[in-house]
């Protein structure tokens, strides 16, 4: 008979989501795989509010994860939009070589 | 009956194939690859959610994020990526170093305090008894056109706003 899994790894698979997400943002260059780093660490913080949800036998940690999947669509739309537009402007999309607001 | 090795071994395959993913996906140097993975994460990470009692919140996940925001960027990568973008891009910076160590510190605050933490609160009625009797989309429907009416109308608001700004911002400029 084994126990039911402690809340407590599931907290601890999405620190280890969101650490890699982070990474990923701060050490890749082109713009798109950093844009998919950031949707993986919105995607571990909903994790988190799923389990706090679950654990106190709430549904607001499941709404509270719609409304973040409803900005993380929006923000998915703008961001590709701006990346095209960027592509259109500069012929990349490195993100060590967009530097227009450099001065 | 006694299913809880069957929800263990669910929580260890998922687990697995989530960190796998998102590190093959950080890791790889073609971006589709690395799409592709993301992929396989979002999948995994709607398994848990599944045993979370949030079946609703998996399909969706399943169907806004691994259908259509993942489609959405596997097109952006073929319009934009050109094949120069797959030259070796590792050029050794210490600042990126220095940003990785420091997050991989925060990494371990995570740690401590998700194996210290205990959920304290008050419990609210959505036992998984009572989403097994009511239905998991029935308390879902009912809190958002009820409870959080408001909230959902201003997010018909901004995804409406999200569109118009997409469109604008990626339509041609006729010279």
């Amino acid at each position: 008979m084994l126990q039911d899994i402690p809340h407590g790894f599931y907290f601890i698979l999405s620190g280890i989501l969101f650490t890699i997400g982070a990474i990923g943002a701060i050490t890749r260059r082109n713009a798109i795989v950093i844009f998919m780093c950031i949707e993986l660490m919105l995607n571990a913080v909903n994790l988190a509010f799923i389990t706090a949800g679950n654990a106190l036998s709430s549904m607001d940690g499941a709404v509270f994860v719609f409304f973040i999947m409803t900005v993380a669509a929006v923000e998915a739309a703008v961001g590709l939009a701006i990346f095209i537009t960027i592509f259109r402007l500069k012929g990349t999309i490195n993100a060590d070589e967009v530097n227009l607001l450099k001065g | 009956m006694d299913f809880s090795w069957f929800k263990w071994l669910m929580f260890i395959v998922a687990a697995a194939l989530s960190i796998v993913g998102s590190l093959m996906m950080v890791t790889r140097r073609n971006a589709i690859h690395s799409a592709l993975w993301m992929i396989a994460t979002f999948i995994a990470i709607a398994v848990i959610y599944v045993m979370q009692n949030a079946q609703f919140i998996a399909i969706a996940q399943i169907m806004v994020y691994a259908g259509a925001i993942m489609m959405l960027i596997l097109f952006v990568i073929m319009l934009v990526n050109l094949e120069k973008d797959s030259v070796p891009e590792r050029k050794f910076s210490s600042r990126k170093f220095t940003g990785a160590v420091i997050t991989i510190m925060l990494f371990f605050e995570i740690l401590v305090i998700a194996t210290a933490y205990q959920i304290t609160g008050r419990e609210a009625v959505y036992s998984a008894s009572m989403l097994e009797r009511t239905g998991n989309v029935r308390v879902m429907g009912s809190l958002l056109y009820g409870q959080y009416l408001f909230p959902f109308e201003l997010a018909s608001i901004l995804l409406l706003i999200g569109i118009v700004g997409a469109v604008i911002l990626a339509k041609r400029k006729k010279e």
